[in-house]
């Protein structure tokens, strides 16, 4: 299968800070693709450069075979692109949203209004399609700008976060809708700071830290790459909290994640359910009440954290790790 | 040739959507048709009933002033637009479409002259009804007209540059206002600039407001025998030195207009 996203060595930098740092990717046609990673990891940066927004100050990168700098402006023809802020104008009409957009990629005035009644009707916004976008919610929204994407059918699609803020109902229909274009062929690019997004959705993962991809896979290879099992108990103070988490020590294979506010221990374990077993016999002996306790596979999460030494989401501040 | 074609196609959907948007959005359209009436009523009343010239009303003398006012002040939307769609993404869904990059000003600025082409005929209504007449012949207000509307597409691009400069609709609003003030009341908008003191007098004799006012007025035949001929020299050929500013303008603003909106858009 012929690849429709390839970046290679991408570098991009603004004054002293690096936001792109050599950054490869490559996308085989009809799949998604997710790049994960936090805040400020060089995700927005690297769709800007491969949507033609932005030229790398080094390396280079072809899209449906077209290169980002040279083609620039062929490509624009082949790609849709919907961002982290719905760009979508609020005193037009959702369908006047669209029209316009079928217009600047020159469809035609008689296609672009039947392209816009289309979208409308699969993104459920038909009955909202003469009302200003003004008066749409958050969920319509993006609804409505990734629909201004799909305008002219282009065969590879950039979707900067495009959940984000969004309710988790919104959410759910929004992956079906994804799910649903890449069932049809389109190839995704899908940028994403939620595990749970880029395990339901992306065929390839890339994790992304400091404008570097420092794993690659698909979401059960890189939960491998971690190991075994957790345990996952909580208990019902802050002195059973330490107290667990000394007593379990022994047991753990790698680094163990003390969550206090939640007053949790997440322990790497070998051996599953038998360390359940001799864990919570150990926390009995030292009279430790546990208000909940499993075994679990590990989460994206978990591989993040594994890979990166800290947390993927904005969490990080309230929780520590303990080695 | 076919680059041309696309870019004026381009040009004409994004005016369709800001003419949408006057349409829709209260605000711009209350700049674009209240602001008009009551500069008009207020001077005529305010000015008006204090002020009287020699063979002609204060009204006549003072309508070609507030047509000025208000191209400069109703040109403010343009950079304002600019910002607001600046600070929204907007761009970037149409720097990712196949369209011509230079559509986006084009077109914005296409659509100035519709709602400058709408506050002008509102506050030509308005100036009848308080006393306003033109004494010229139809040729010669119809140039006067189109004058005034060359100059305010010209302005639109000035606007457009400082909106791009600064890029937040605040900042943008407050310097624009810092900015068009001095511009129209250091002229002959409202007073002879003959009478101002000697600093003043040269600042209102050049500045472009006043020759463009003078302009208006001889088109639209409201001047008076027994009112002092102006001596400046922009002043004496105000209709090919207005024209000759509109020109200037365009030639300096729309390139570094241009320019802006690419570094604007492209971080």
């Amino acid at each position: 299968m012929p690849d429709a996203i390839v970046a290679e060595g991408l570098v991009k930098k603004y004054g002293d800070v690096v936001a792109l740092d050599g950054m490869e990717l490559t996308v085989p046609e009809g799949t998604i693709f997710g790049l994960l990673g936090p805040n400020g990891a060089g995700k927005t940066t690297t769709v800007r450069i491969l949507t033609t927004l932005l030229k790398p100050d080094a390396g280079r990168a072809t899209v449906a075979g077209l290169d980002v700098v040279r083609d620039a402006a062929r490509l624009r023809a082949q790609i849709g692109a919907s961002g982290q802020y719905a760009a979508v104008d609020d005193h037009l009409t959702g369908a006047e949203n669209l029209e316009m957009v079928g217009r600047l990629y020159h469809l035609g005035i008689k296609h672009s209004k039947q392209r816009a009644r289309e979208l409308l009707d699969r993104f459920d916004l038909a009955d909202a399609a003469d009302r200003p976008v003004q008066g749409y919610s958050g969920g319509m929204r993006r609804r409505l700008d990734l629909a201004g994407a799909l305008v002219a059918n282009p065969p590879v699609l950039f979707l900067d976060e495009p959940t984000t803020g969004l309710d988790p109902r919104a959410r759910i229909g929004l992956w079906d809708v994804i799910a649903e274009l890449v069932a049809a062929g389109t190839t995704v690019l899908l940028t994403t700071q939620y595990m749970e997004e880029a395990d339901r959705l992306a065929n390839r993962i890339a994790v992304v830290d400091h404008g570097r991809v420092i794993a690659l896979g698909t979401a059960d290879e890189l939960k491998d790459q971690v190991g075994g099992d957790r345990i996952q108990l909580s208990v019902t103070s802050a002195a059973h909290l330490e107290s667990a988490a000394r007593t379990l020590a022994p047991l753990a294979v790698g680094d163990m994640q003390i969550d206090a506010t939640a007053l949790q221990v997440t322990i790497p374990v070998a051996g599953g359910a038998v360390a359940l077993t001799q864990a919570l016999g150990h926390l009995a002996a030292e009279r430790i009440t546990v208000r909940d306790a499993g075994l679990r596979r590990p989460t994206l999460d978990d591989v993040f954290l594994s890979l990166t030494g800290h947390e993927a989401d904005e969490k990080i501040k309230e929780k520590e790790t303990v080695r | 040739m076919n680059t041309l074609r696309l870019a004026v196609a381009d040009g004409v959907t994004i005016a369709k959507r800001n003419a949408l948007k006057i349409r829709r959005a209260p605000d711009l359209l209350g700049g674009v048709v209240i602001l008009p009436i009551v500069f008009v009523l207020l001077f005529t009343y305010v000015f008006g009933s204090m002020i009287s010239l020699p063979g002609m009303s204060y009204a006549e003398y003072m309508l070609p002033g507030i047509f000025v006012l208000t191209i400069v002040t109703s040109a403010q939307i343009t950079g304002y637009t600019l910002t607001m769609d600046l600070q929204k993404g907007i761009f970037d869904r149409f720097r990712t479409l196949p369209m011509s990059p230079s559509a986006v000003l084009t077109g914005q600025t296409a659509s100035d002259v519709i709602m400058n082409l709408i506050s002008m005929v509102t506050m030509a209504l308005v100036g009848l009804l308080v006393g306003w007449r033109i004494h010229s012949s139809p040729l010669e207000a119809a140039l006067g007209f189109l004058m005034l509307l060359f100059f305010a597409y010209a302005f639109s691009w000035v606007t457009a540059t400082v909106a791009l400069a600064l890029r937040t609709p605040e900042v943008f609003n407050n310097i624009a206002t810092l900015m068009s003030f001095p511009l129209v009341f250091l002229s002959n908008a409202f007073v002879d600039s003959a009478r101002l003191p000697g600093p003043l007098k040269v600042v209102a004799d050049w500045n472009p407001v006043s020759t463009l006012i003078q302009a208006a007025r001889e088109l639209f035949g409201n001047t008076s025998p027994a009112l002092p001929v102006p001596s400046a020299w922009p002043l004496r050929h105000a209709v090919p030195v207005s024209l000759l500013w509109s020109v200037v303008l365009l030639v300096v603003f729309v390139p570094l207009a241009t320019r802006l909106y690419k570094r604007a858009v492209s971080q």
